[in-house]
Order: structure tokens, then C-alpha cells, then sequence
């Protein structure tokens, strides 16, 4: 494997309660180089902060520590708010669950994708729209000339997906984070943009992390997959041998998803006592 | 005798046709699905069979009771609804015990405390979340408090909009558990519009297959295991929700 794109180490991130300070991610640490890495766990898991930290997105009172967390050999952690903006987004960007929220609903389309450009890049008008047609083109929108005048509302969950897609990769950054890119939208949906998430991932060399509640759907699009509970990574697994996941929060997670071919007259549920959920 | 009886039912939203002449007929003690993507219709065919969207047309029956297109005090004892979020749908402001009892107050039941009781105890909730905000309970346990005030009135037939979607696959397991239980408990009919193919082929026997507001085909659950649809469109709508399964 060459030169890991992102190296975290010993990621925590606490944030201080009533009862003192809790540690929603607790020793996380993994390596991504030009891979698609999953994160599995339920709500509360901290498969959503780590995203958000690696991207120094997390607010305070919420503290972030590390020993390490290097993209492409410098310390995220030791990188000024100006400098980080530097990376976010051009370097390393994120999709986030929801375009209906995501997106801003008095901007076309057009204006927003190149807004993402041109705050990291200085370029020529032409070239603007240039490369914003080429993006709008590349996540498979038709005429995207007449897309690029469209506002939020008048677009699909499955486009507006599309769009946000468009926004992350115009940059052309190294790591995409998507946090349940897909959650939001219907089946039919959900295989396409993921599909194109893939496709362009793979093509241009780049590193996935995929976050989602999703075991199969993770397992279908990743290499590997961290399972997270209670702050931890329990488990990684290769995607193509969930059948050789050992550890019991595991397996109970995949026995508790009901089946096509269902027979079961009852679903085995987790322990509560021993496994941190809602 | 059918639980519920659709016939040509069509459903206007100002001048667009959401749903076009649907026929249905879901046996009492029966769990029946409606399947299909966001627009197809199906969680409309709810509203109006609880009467939350005036402009329909055609009939419904209800336990052979025709629903009129006005408040009908009778029909909250015959049918209840449980909606997708459990975070949009119980009152911020009211504890666990006003949102059961409310529909209990309402229809003059007397007993109400020990009704309470009981179907906290039934829905599977501790009772020392009996005096507690929605705020300060879980999105399972939400779900639950929802299903609870339900069931309070003793109904037969529940319409369960998306009831697990919102929840993790470890909860939602409890839930279907639950909705499997109450079910057998109680000899309820479920009516419940989901896009999720394998919550149908563990909770109910037959299901709808909807697109663009109209029924493309209706099946029994046995064709998901074996992925013999009739029509592309639910082929091809199986496909894509579970590549893994043989086809």
C-alpha cells in the first residue's frame, strides 16, 4: 500500500456533562490510504463526531484530542482555524445526510457549486462555469445548463444529492467523508448515488470514508469497515467477509436486520446492559 | 370480514390526482404492506383513511363501516395510527401519562390509572418512565409511548406509517418484535407503508407494490423470498433492495 492518505491516532473527543466530562469517541485510530473505509455503528456510536473531527468541525464545549492526525504529513491538530479552512473542503470534504438542509435555498445551484470553488481557487469566470458544467455533467445531471439555474426546492432529494456531490468534488480533493449519504433518500435512489460516489472515488484515486447505520449497504460499497460502539471501534472487518466478524456486538447487529427471506418468528435484539445505544 | 375496504379510491391535492383508483381489501387479523418510493402515494392512503386528507373520492370501509368525509368519534375505538418520527409525533410539553391517557379522557374510559399501567407494561416501558418528557426518553422508547397511546382506546386495526425507519436496527428489531406480539396478543390488523422489503417479509403476509399512486401488484411476502413478481417495476424494486438475494 503506498503512503496512507490520513493517519489517526488515538482519536478522542469529550464533551463535558452534568455527570463530568464524556468521551463520545474514546481511542479511535485508523489509517486510510486510497481505499473506501466504512463506519458502522448506531446513534451515539461516535461514527458521526469522528468525521466531524477529523475536519475540526467539532464545537466547543466539545474538545478534540489526538496523538496524531496526519493528512498527507502535516498535523490536522496543530493547524490554525485559517489554515485548516484551507484544507477543508479543498483537501478533504464531507456530504452530509441531508441536501434539503445541506444546500442554501436562496442560491441556484450553479452560483452555489462555484461558490465551492472559488473560495479555494482564483479563476476566470469562463473557467468557472466551465468546470461547474464539467461537475454537474460528471455526477450524470442532464442539461446541466438549465440545472445550474435551478434553486434547492426545485430539484429531487436523489439531484439534490447529486448537487452536494458536485459541491464536495469540484475542488478536487483527497478524501471525501460522506456521513449517511444516502439515508434521506428512496432505494432506487440510493444505489445510484452511491454508485457515483464509487465511480468517482475510484477514478481519481481518492480516499472514502463512508459513515452509515447501514451494515450491508457499507459492506457493499467498502473495502474495509470499523464498527464503532460506545466510542470504540470494536471490530474491523473486511467488507467482502462479514461472516468472519467475531466480536458479539457485531454479530448481533447483523442477526437484529430482518431478511428478504425472512423465517424468523423473532429478531434477536442487544443486550442493553452491555452494549451503549437510544 | 375485511378490516379495511378500499374501492376505486382516488385522492386530490388541489388539482393534482396523488392517488388514482385503488382497490384493496385487507382481511381482519391480517398485516398487510403498502410498498413503494416517496410520492407513490401510499402514506396518503393512510391520511385518508384517518381521515386527514378531505379531498378524496370513491369508498372506504372500515370493519364494513363506510368512512364519511366528516369527525367520527366511534372510528378512534376501531382504528389507530402510528407515524414515522417518534420525535414529531408526541407532544413536547406533555408527560408519558397525559399522552397515553389523553384519548382516554377524551372517550370518558373510566379506570384511566391502571389503563395507563397497563399498557406501558404491555408495550414493553418500565414504569418509572410513566412521569417523564419525550425529551427525556429515546427514539425506541418514543415509539413505544406512540404505540401505547394507540392502543389505548382497544382498537383492532393500526396503520403504521414508516413505524421503525427512524430507528437503529438494533431497536428497530425490538419494535417489529413488539408489533409482532401486540398483534398476536390482540388479533390487531396492521396496514403498514414502509420501503423497506425486509421489515414486510418479517411483519406482514401480503403485500402492495404502489407507483405514481396507483397499485402495480399485490403479492404475498413469499415473493420476496423467492423474487417472483409479476411486474418489471416490482422486480425491480426487489433488486435494488436486496442485491444479496438470490434472484
Amino acid at each position: 500500500m503506498t503512503a496512507p492518505l490520513l493517519q489517526v491516532d488515538n482519536l478522542t473527543v469529550t464533551f463535558p456533562t452534568n455527570n463530568g466530562p464524556v468521551d463520545v469517541v474514546d481511542g479511535v485510530s485508523f489509517t486510510l490510504g486510497q481505499e473506501r473505509l466504512g463506519i458502522v455503528g448506531e446513534s451515539g456510536s461516535g461514527k458521526s463526531m469522528t468525521g466531524r473531527a477529523i475536519l475540526g468541525l467539532v464545537r466547543a464545549p466539545g474538545r478534540v484530542r489526538a496523538d496524531g492526525m496526519r493528512f498527507e504529513g502535516t498535523d490536522l491538530l496543530t493547524l490554525t482555524p485559517r489554515q485548516m479552512r484551507r484544507i477543508r473542503g479543498a483537501r478533504i470534504s464531507m456530504v452530509m445526510q441531508d441536501p434539503k438542509f445541506s444546500l442554501n435555498p436562496v442560491m441556484n445551484v450553479g452560483a452555489q457549486i462555484a461558490e465551492a470553488l472559488r473560495v479555494h481557487e482564483r479563476l476566470p469566470r469562463r473557467d468557472l462555469n466551465r468546470r461547474v458544467v464539467e461537475m454537474l455533467d460528471a455526477v450524470r445531471i442532464t442539461d446541466p445548463e438549465r440545472a445550474m439555474r435551478l434553486y434547492p426546492h426545485e430539484v429531487s432529494g436523489g439531484m439534490g444529492q447529486r448537487i452536494m456531490i458536485a459541491m464536495m468534488l469540484i475542488p478536487r480533493p483527497r478524501i471525501l467523508i460522506a456521513d449517511e449519504p444516502t439515508s434521506a433518500l428512496d432505494v432506487s435512489v440510493q444505489g445510484q448515488v452511491l454508485d457515483l460516489i464509487d465511480e468517482l472515488v475510484t477514478g481519481n484515486g481518492m480516499g472514502l470514508v463512508l459513515i452509515s447505520h447501514d451494515l450491508n449497504l457499507v459492506g457493499r460499497y467498502c473495502d474495509r469497515v470499523l464498527v464503532m460502539n460506545a466510542g470504540r471501534v470494536v471490530e474491523t472487518l473486511d467488507a467482502d467477509n462479514f461472516s468472519a466478524a467475531r466480536h458479539p456486538y457485531t454479530q448481533g447487529l447483523m442477526a437484529a436486520v430482518p431478511r428478504m427471506d425472512e423465517t424468523r418468528d423473532v429478531l434477536p435484539t442487544l443486550d442493553r446492559a452491555t452494549w451503549a445505544a437510544t | 370480514m375485511s378490516a379495511i375496504r378500499l374501492t376505486d379510491l382516488a385522492i386530490r391535492y388541489g388539482d393534482t390526482t396523488v392517488v388514482h383508483g385503488v382497490d384493496l381489501d385487507v382481511a381482519a387479523g391480517e398485516s398487510f404492506a403498502l410498498v413503494g418510493e416517496s410520492g407513490s402515494g401510499k402514506s396518503t392512503i393512510l391520511k385518508a383513511i384517518m381521515g386527514l386528507t378531505p379531498g378524496w373520492t370513491g369508498e372506504i370501509a372500515v370493519n364494513g363501516r363506510p368512512r364519511r368525509p366528516r369527525p367520527d368519534r366511534g372510528f378512534s375505538r376501531v382504528c389507530q395510527m402510528v407515524f414515522q418520527d417518534p420525535y414529531g409525533s408526541l407532544h413536547p410539553r406533555k408527560t408519558v401519562d397525559a399522552t397515553i391517557a389523553e384519548p382516554l379522557v377524551i372517550h370518558g374510559v373510566p379506570d384511566r390509572d391502571a389503563a395507563v399501567v397497563r399498557l406501558l407494561k404491555d408495550v414493553g416501558l418500565d414504569a418509572r418512565f410513566r412521569f417523564r418528557f419525550p425529551h427525556q426518553l429515546s427514539g425506541g422508547q418514543r415509539q413505544r409511548v406512540a404505540i401505547a397511546r394507540a392502543l389505548a382506546l382497544q382498537p383492532k386495526i393500526l396503520l403504521l406509517d414508516e413505524p421503525t425507519s427512524a430507528l437503529d436496527v438494533s431497536i428497530q428489531a425490538e419494535i417489529l418484535n413488539l408489533f409482532k406480539r401486540l398483534r398476536r396478543e390482540r388479533g390487531l390488523t396492521y396496514l403498514m407503508v414502509t420501503h423497506n422489503l425486509p421489515v414486510v417479509a418479517f411483519l406482514c403476509e401480503r403485500l402492495a407494490v404502489m407507483r405514481h399512486g396507483r397499485i402495480v401488484e399485490t403479492a404475498g411476502v413469499s415473493a420476496l423470498r423467492t423474487g417472483r413478481f409479476k411486474s418489471d417495476y416490482a422486480r425491480e424494486l426487489h433488486r435494488l433492495s436486496g442485491p444479496d438475494v438470490a434472484e
